[in-house]
């Protein structure tokens, strides 16, 4: 007993292949998208890769373009088939290998839905490898004069400027390592020596941060040095205030920025699957309604057409016996395996 | 003699028909296209409106945005004639219409060329509302604690690190403006007395800049005070330091923007005025072809298709005529026309059919 009966006249078949012509125009408009979706995802990764110790797993645009071009390709050849449907010469020679075609499709469903899973899950590597980028990216600032980190100081003012954030958590993070070049330090200064004097590693640290962390919103003019302490600026208590550097750490920006990426490429590739199914589902109607005609050279009879040519659960037997008969492909057969495998 | 004449037969007039309904739509999208740009012109002047004294060049993206929903009106007006052009019954209608879609396609494309020509023309009114605009900009930045002003901190130094500049011409403007507010001034110390006695106003006025002028790509850390003084920081020279701040001045930076905006959409609009001017050639050959074939004992024969039914200026006397006679009919006295009247309609009329070129003459 098939599954999903639904009767087709000649009438009602036309408008079957002409409907799902035109979804498949729709779904290769949409694999398009899904490629140009990996594309942009890809350049935006690639943009920021310093801040990411060029660690970054460039695996999910690079999965995403490469089902976008499968997802084109299946589909302009799904709607050619559809096209030419409708004429039995036609039709007649891509029957054979539409049943292939099909069960392709239908794992080639499954994988788009593990890629939007995928999209949703890859936020926990990439948070890790930010923590590492950043906190390198941090450590390299003050190093404008070796080759290789050179740019280090301008992209991370950059980046702090652009996603309004400092440091790795918070701004506190400054506090921590050196970013001020030894060119620019005057060792025979007392200040100088005593910073150096006050840590084991000899390096110059401060309470001061890059002047990329300032918040332009704030009403008073920047404080980026002596931070700590009150007694330095009037009418200042570093407690208390709120608006004078960013607060949120840049790892947290650029999270929250890629997540939102994610998410939203996540979102679409679900709905690309959707319209990929209603297409498989589509085709095999079309297919179906077009090998159970009594007489293929007379068109305007009737016929069925059928989502599955019996239900779920003989299906299913029928798979599990073809493999378990391949697997067993080599060995003299018994009688009692023949006779499972044709039950129908 | 008649101007630019051109045999139609029915097949070449159905041809014209076709092709100018086409035309008519892309020149709609090309209407569409000039709105849009002059809705993008308008959003990009008005988010920089603070530092903008006054609204002047805003005619240019007004133009724009009018000619455009005009545009797409009078276009989609030519597609529904040239629908009924080859329906004998439905086109006469349209006669009475056609001489005035001329004058607003002429028009229409005369708006446009200005429009050009403004954009280069404004350039200075453009710098001088700049100037003035950032000027009370850097006056009013350590206002943040007076209502209708308090923005201006944060519109000023989003302004300086997006365009990468410093100050109205560079950033000296600030070592003459007191930008930090005096409630975060110790007015007990020596250093803040000095400093206000220094000067007539007694203003507190020091040689540094907010940090917003800050430039990332400077290899050193950002100096923002004491900016004169070389000894107030290793290894520093006030003039050969180059990389520190942006040596650019907002308003330049501002100019040079908008400007290039402007430039940028400058082949557009042109490449529109062409289609717009080939429209209104085409359908006035369809349109004497049709009245051509309309006249005839067989509709379906050759007809002749022209610009203008007389020379250049058999016409141009013709109109004059008139129009002399349109005059003289609303007065009573029929001596003494006014001079400037009839020759402003002359012109009117003059520029309507020059604005139809003639290549081949």
């Amino acid at each position: 007993m098939a599954l999903m009966v639904v009767k087709f006249d000649l009438k009602k078949r036309v408008k079957l292949a002409q409907t799902v012509w035109f979804m498949y125009w729709f779904a290769v408009l949409a694999g398009i998208l899904v490629l140009s979706l990996g594309l942009f995802f890809k350049i935006e990764l690639r943009k920021r890769s310093e801040l990411m110790d060029n660690n970054e797993s460039h695996f999910l645009p690079n999965l995403l373009i490469l089902m976008g071009l499968i997802a084109c390709g299946i589909n302009a050849f799904g709607g050619k088939v559809c096209y030419d449907s409708l004429d039995p010469v036609k039709f007649a020679k891509w029957k054979p290998m539409l049943k292939y075609f099909l069960v392709f499709c239908v794992c080639f469903n499954g994988l788009l839905l593990l890629t939007s899973l995928l999209c949703f899950l890859m936020r926990i590597p990439l948070q890790f490898t930010l923590a590492e980028g950043i906190k390198n990216g941090m450590r390299y600032y003050k190093d404008t004069d070796t080759p290789g980190r050179c740019y280090m100081k301008r992209t991370l003012d950059l980046m702090q400027m652009e996603f309004r954030c400092c440091g790795n958590d918070n701004f506190r993070d400054w506090f921590e390592i050196q970013w001020v070049s030894n060119r620019y330090l005057d060792f025979s200064a007392k200040e100088v020596k005593d910073r150096i004097g006050s840590n084991v590693d000899g390096q110059y640290l401060m309470d001061g941060v890059p002047f990329s962390c300032c918040n332009p919103s704030s009403p008073r003019p920047c404080i980026q040095y002596q931070m700590t302490n009150n007694s330095a600026h009037y009418s200042y208590d570093h407690y208390t205030e709120e608006l004078n550097v960013w607060k949120k750490g840049c790892r947290d920006a650029l999270l929250s920025y890629y997540g939102g990426i994610m998410n939203t490429i996540g979102a679409l590739v679900v709905l690309v699957t959707m319209l990929e199914v209603a297409v498989t589902v589509g085709l095999q109607y079309v297919n179906s309604s077009l090998s159970t005609l009594a007489n293929p050279e007379e068109v305007e009879s009737e016929s069925e057409g059928y989502l599955l040519e019996k239900t779920v659960k003989e299906t299913f037997t029928d798979i599990m016996a073809k493999m378990k008969a391949m697997g067993k492909g080599g060995k003299v057969e018994e009688g009692g395996e023949e006779a499972v495998a044709t039950v129908s | 003699m008649v101007l630019l004449k051109m045999k139609f037969n029915q097949q070449r007039r159905v041809r014209l028909a076709q092709g100018l309904w086409l035309l008519s739509w892309l020149a709609v999208m090309c209407g569409a296209f000039i709105f849009c740009l002059g809705v993008y012109l308008k959003t990009e002047l008005l988010r920089r409106n603070e530092v903008m004294e006054n609204t002047e060049i805003h005619v240019v993206p007004n133009i724009l945005m009018l000619v455009g929903l005009a545009s797409i009106g009078t276009n989609w007006v030519a597609t529904r004639v040239c629908q009924d052009s080859l329906d004998a019954s439905r086109f006469p209608r349209w006669k009475v219409l056609l001489l005035a879609w001329f004058v607003v396609a002429a028009l229409l494309c005369c708006l446009l060329l200005a429009v050009v020509v403004l954009s280069y023309v404004l350039q200075g009114r453009l710098e001088e509302s700049l100037k003035v605009g950032l000027r009370n900009g850097i006056r009013f930045y350590k206002d943040t604690d007076v209502p209708g002003r308090c923005f201006q901190k944060e519109t000023i130094d989003r302004l300086q690190m997006e365009f990468r500049c410093c100050g109205n011409n560079n950033f000296k403007d600030w070592f003459e403006v007191q930008w930090v507010s005096g409630r975060f001034l110790d007015y007990t110390a020596q250093e803040v007395k000095d400093r206000i006695r220094s000067n007539v106003d007694g203003r507190y006025l020091l040689d540094g800049v907010p940090f917003s002028c800050c430039n990332p790509a400077s290899p050193r850390p950002c100096l923002q005070y004491h900016l004169t003084d070389n000894r107030a920081h290793f290894n520093y020279d006030y003039l050969s330091e180059d990389l520190n701040l942006y040596s650019r001045g907002c308003r330049q930076a501002l100019t040079d923007y908008y400007m290039g905006l402007m430039n940028s959409t400058g082949p557009g609009v042109l490449s529109v005025i062409l289609i717009q001017i080939s429209v209104i050639l085409s359908l006035r050959y369809l349109q004497t072809a049709v009245e051509g074939a309309m006249a005839l004992e067989n509709p379906e024969g050759d007809s002749e298709g022209y610009i203008l039914e007389k020379g250049v200026k058999e016409t141009f006397e013709e109109v004059k005529v008139k129009v002399l006679t349109m005059i003289k009919l609303a007065q009573v006295d029929p001596e003494g026309v006014p001079d400037e009247a009839e020759a402003e309609k002359a012109a009117d009329t003059a520029a309507e059919k020059a604005a139809s070129p003639t290549p081949a003459s």
